[in-house]
This record gives structure tokens, C-alpha cells and sequence, in this order.
């Protein structure tokens, strides 16, 4: 089953026709728009002329998350403000959050490919969508509805928590489709269990988790508590939310919707294209936005690619892997993004001083458990345990506005975290995906 | 008249009281009074020493984290009702004690208590005007 299914299917010559003929007008659209990328190419010494087919992208500049920040909120867009749609913001890496719009036709071109992903992943129009991502600023949420409204899917916006209450609108609407984070769907299993139900007795039959990085052991305990399909979805925001790339039924990496965004695999360090199937760091240009277009951005997400005809769906559609890892210190936790330069600058806050911590992750049954582990100095020690201990709290607090997610606390004597030369290591992830 | 209160960090973990009892004892550094408050995760160790200013450098030489901070020494009656009697003190006149402890030996027939306030200038007034006896510092450093 397919969505659109010519482009979807399309020979791999005119998919790249298709591709170039996008670019070429993508370029000339940016350079004319975004004064950011006329800089970029100036220096470049390239001109929107010179990109005759879609190979020449190389010739283009790439664009980084730091770019997104420097031109916030609203220095990159490419139509007035006034134009725009809708506007969404992720948690950014030092207080900021990276903002990201929609044109009425972005949010068009985002339902088309989160209702392909929906068809990708096994849905068929009329099948209930139970959608357990966050709504709101987090583009989870409402990328899935807009999907499934665009694929005709009934969605029942559940967004996340309340978890004995989502069972039960399981359990009396009966969708046949369930999406959230992974881990969430195994917590979710866990609170049915004990509520005396067996999640396997109920109507989910496809899973679309995303939003944070699983593996394949984490899919075979999820299809085996629910008896489910358990799929990938990859997406991120600033490219346009979830949707970018779905696996189907196969298994066999997430086709990746590469008429709307183009997709190149480069080796970190010196930015050349490695090949396929090589690991590398995927960097995808947008080639039909048109509120904030980008070009070459650095998603930092590590993935292999195959461009071979899916044997499974028939797709052409090329395949990236699951991602393997990060290019930087980027942290998913509870499918929020962290970065220890956030935590670091709430310590600084706190603290005055440049503080020693490190950053815990464990999965605690199904669910991720931050703990900030922080060195007590003596501009911030008591003989007081009231006092340290509202100090604690404090950092929490603090910690938990800035990244919405839950953490923990936890203080240390000094010379606890080791001196490394260099970069001290932040974070020690103990997660077993 | 005010006494120095060392006070350091400790994560609860196996041995490390024993750390500190081994640094101060190779220094010849007594032990006049301690306590110990703790969380599920941590505790603060406080101790009163015959040589404060020595204690404090030595502990932080061995990287621990140290403060330093001012205490009262009070005499109470060693018989039934002694404390009360003081707490009477500083209850009628609002005064709060973060916490005390007792000292680990007897300094005469009296019991001696080392206490901390929040507001030690007031907390030294009040029992002094009550005629509540605070011991030296001399007299708690000596030897």
C-alpha cells in the first residue's frame, strides 16, 4: 500500500530528475530570501546558477543547529512573518530554543508525508490512530495529526501521560494504530499489566514509535508484550517534525521521503560523502519548504544508507538505517533532546562557579532516569543538611524548567568526577536499548 | 564567646568517616565533640578540635570539601532538667537552634552542648543575660 504511490515507487533516474529540477529552484529561492544563505554562497563564491543537477548540492553550504540559534526566533525565515501558519520551538542548547515555521503549504507538504509514513507503516484509511506523542511546541504530537487527518485515519489526540487513562480509551475505542516513544509503549504495556489487562488481548496491531533511539532488542520486547508490528519513524524538527522517514513492514531501515528531502551521508570530520551503506552523519536539505527551508542541515545523527528497491513494499524510496548514535553529546531522554551544555549553564546559575557534574542515564524498568551528578564546593556547602538539601532541590527545579522532563539530583564530594585533559566526559548512559 | 564548628561533606560510602578520623589523628588533631546528619545519599559531618585553624587546612589539602562555621559551647546543669531549663531560655525569647550535639567528654559536672543558630549574636545575648554559662574557646582548644 502506498500513499502517493508514483512518487513513492518512482524510478531512481527520474526521482533524481525530480530531485534536481527542486534544488535548482530551492537555491535561487534561498539566496533570494534568506540573506543568511546569500552570505553563505557569496562566500562560497556559488551562485544558484551553477547547480545544474542535484549532485552539485556539494557545491552548497551546510546549515547547523547553531545557525538555527544565532537567527532566532526569526532571521532565517523565508516569508514574512505575517505568512506564516504555524510556528513550533524545540528545547535549545543554551536557554534559547530553536524555532522552526510553517507556511499553510509546509504544514500541507508535513500532513502528506506523516499520512505516507501512516500507509508505510501498514495503515489502512479507517483505522484509528491512538496518538500518545506530546502536543504542543513539540512537533511529535501534531505532525502524527496532521498525518492522519491528510490519510484519513480517525486519531484520537491522547498526547502523553495519564497512562491507566490511555489504556482504557484503548480499550473502548479499539485503534488499530498506536503511536508514542518506545519506551513509552513498554511502560504503557507494563501499567496494563498490572491493571489485570493483557496488552496482547488488545486491538493494537501496528506501533509507530520514534522521537528517541531503540534497538532491535528493544522491538522484539515490544512486539512481544503487545503483539504488535513494532516500526521506526525518524524525523526532527527543523527539517519539518516526524515523517521524514518511515520503516514498513519489512524491517529493513526507514524509506525516507527523499522528493521532499534530499538525503546525503558525510563523513563527520571532513564532510565528504562516504558510501553507501557506510556509516556516516545524515544531512538532509529540504527541497520544498518554503518558510524556512534548509540546506544541507547536519541532523548530527549517525545512519547508513541503501539505496536499493525495497524487496518488502516495492518502495524506491532510498532506506536509511536506524541511527546508531550522535555526532555530538546530544542526549534523548523521554524523546526530549539534552544537551549537558543546558544542565551546565542551570549549574553555572546556581553555583557562580564553573561546576564539575556529570549526567546519569539509566532506564529504570522502561522508563529513562536522569540524575545530574553534582561535586558540592565549598561556595555552595553547608553544615546544614536543610540547606543542601534545598539546594538540591533548586538545581532540580531549575534543571527540570529548562528541559520539561523530570530529573534527579544528586550531590558529591569533590574530585568524585574525573579530571579528563580535555573535554571532561558529561554524560555516562547506562541504558540498555 | 564563639567556637570554630568544622563541617565536611561526606558521601555515605564504605570508610569514609574512618578518612577523616585517619587524617585528623595523623595531624594529632583531637576530636572534642562531632556529629553527624545525613541524607540517603550524603551526610555532613561536624567536629569540634582542639586546633580548628589546622584541621580546616588539612582537610582541605586532602580535597574534601570543609566549611567552617561559628558554634556555642553551653554548660547545663548535669541533673534532670538542665537542658529544659536552657531551652526554656530560647524558647520564650523565639530564639531557633539549627541543631546541637554534646561533647564527647565532660569539660567539669556540667554537660556541654554544642549548638548552632541561625542568629548566634542574639542567640549569645539571650543566654548570657539568663545567666546560661558559654565556655571559652581557650577552654575547649586546650591541650
Amino acid at each position: 500500500m502506498y500513499y502517493e504511490k508514483e512518487l513513492e515507487t518512482m524510478p531512481l533516474d527520474q526521482l533524481e530528475a525530480l530531485q534536481t529540477e527542486r534544488l535548482k529552484k530551492l537555491a535561487s529561492y534561498c539566496y533570494e530570501r534568506q540573506p543568511f544563505y546569500k552570505k553563505k554562497f557569496d562566500e562560497l563564491k556559488v551562485k544558484p546558477s551553477d547547480i545544474l543537477s542535484i549532485k552539485d548540492i556539494k557545491k552548497l553550504p551546510f546549515t547547523t543547529k547553531t545557525d538555527l540559534r544565532d537567527n532566532y526566533p526569526f532571521n532565517l525565515l523565508a516569508v514574512p512573518k505575517n505568512s506564516l501558519a504555524e510556528i513550533h520551538a524545540s528545547s535549545g542548547t543554551t536557554g534559547k530554543p530553536t524555532v522552526v515555521a510553517y507556511t499553510t503549504h509546509d504544514i500541507k507538504v508535513w500532513s502528506t508525508v506523516m499520512a505516507r509514513a501512516i500507509v508505510c507503516a501498514g495503515g489502512k484509511p479507517g483505522d484509528l490512530v491512538h496518538n500518545g506523542y506530546g502536543y504542543g511546541l513539540f512537533t511529535g504530537g501534531l505532525g502524527v495529526h496532521y498525518g492522519s487527518l491528510e490519510g484519513k485515519f480517525p486519531i484520537t489526540p491522547v498526547s502523553s501521560g495519564g497512562t491507566k487513562r490511555q489504556i482504557m480509551l484503548i480499550q473502548d475505542f479499539q485503534p488499530r494504530i498506536i503511536t508514542c516513544t518506545p519506551s513509552y509503549s513498554l511502560y504503557m504495556a507494563e501499567e496494563a499489566k498490572e491493571m489485570g489487562i493483557d496488552p496482547q488481548s488488545l486491538s493494537i496491531e501496528i506501533g509507530i514509535f520514534g522521537a528517541e533511539p531503540w534497538t532491535e532488542n528493544m522491538r522484539k520486547e515490544i512486539e512481544a508484550i503487545w503483539g504488535i508490528k513494532a516500526l521506526d519513524i525518524y524525523g526532527l524538527s527543523e527539517i519539518i517534525g516526524p515523517g521524514v522517514a518511515q520503516e514498513c513492514a519489512g524491517q529493513d531501515g526507514l524509506h525516507i521521503f527523499a522528493d521532499h528531502f534530499y538525503p546525503e551521508i558525510i563523513n563527520p570530520e571532513t564532510g565528504e560523502e562516504v558510501k553507501p551503506g557506510e556509516n556516516g552523519e545524515l544531512v538532509i536539505t529540504t527541497l520544498t519548504k518554503e518558510a524556512l527551508p534548509l540546506i544541507r542541515y547536519r541532523t548530527r545523527d549517525i545512519v547508513s544508507m541503501n539505496y536499493e528497491t525495497c524487496p518488502h513494499c516495492g518502495r524506491t524510496l532510498p532506506r536509511i538505517s536506524k541511527v546508531k548514535g550522535r555526532t555530538d553529546d546530544m542526549l534523548i531522554i523521554k524523546g526530549v533532546n539534552v544537551f549537558p551544555s543546558q544542565i551546565e549553564e542551570v549549574l553555572l546559575k546556581v553555583e557562580g562557579v564553573e561546576p564539575h557534574y556529570f549526567i546519569e542515564v539509566e532506564r529504570l524498568g522502561s522508563l529513562d532516569q536522569m540524575t545530574v551528578v553534582v561535586e558540592v564546593n565549598e561556595a555552595i556547602f553547608s553544615d546544614e543538611i536543610k540547606a543542601l538539601e534545598a539546594l538540591e532541590h533548586k538545581i532540580k527545579k531549575e534543571i527540570e524548567s529548562v528541559l520539561n522532563i523530570g530529573v534527579e539530583v544528586k550531590l558529591v564530594e569533590p574530585k568524585t568526577i574525573a579530571r579528563s585533559e580535555g573535554k571532561a566526559k558529561r554524560v555516562v548512559d547506562k541504558r540498555v536499548l | 564567646m564563639r567556637i570554630i564548628q568544622i563541617a565536611v561533606f561526606l558521601e555515605n560510602k564504605k570508610g569514609r568517616l574512618k578518612e577523616i578520623t585517619d587524617i585528623l589523628a595523623s595531624q594529632s588533631i583531637d576530636i572534642r565533640a562531632l556529629s553527624i546528619a545525613e541524607t540517603k545519599d550524603f551526610g555532613v559531618i561536624r567536629l569540634i578540635v582542639n586546633h580548628p585553624d589546622r584541621a580546616y587546612a588539612v582537610l582541605k589539602a586532602n580535597e574534601l570539601t570543609v566549611r567552617k562555621t561559628e558554634v556555642l559551647a553551653v554548660e547545663v546543669e548535669d541533673q534532670p532538667g538542665g537542658l529544659n531549663h536552657v531551652l526554656g531560655i530560647l524558647e520564650k525569647n523565639s530564639v531557633n537552634i539549627e541543631y546541637m550535639y554534646a561533647f564527647v567528654e565532660k569539660a567539669s559536672d556540667k554537660a556541654l552542648l554544642v549548638m548552632r543558630f541561625d542568629d548566634l549574636d542574639r542567640a549569645e545575648k539571650i543566654l548570657s543575660e539568663n545567666k546560661v554559662s558559654i565556655v571559652k574557646a581557650d577552654k575547649i582548644y586546650k591541650n
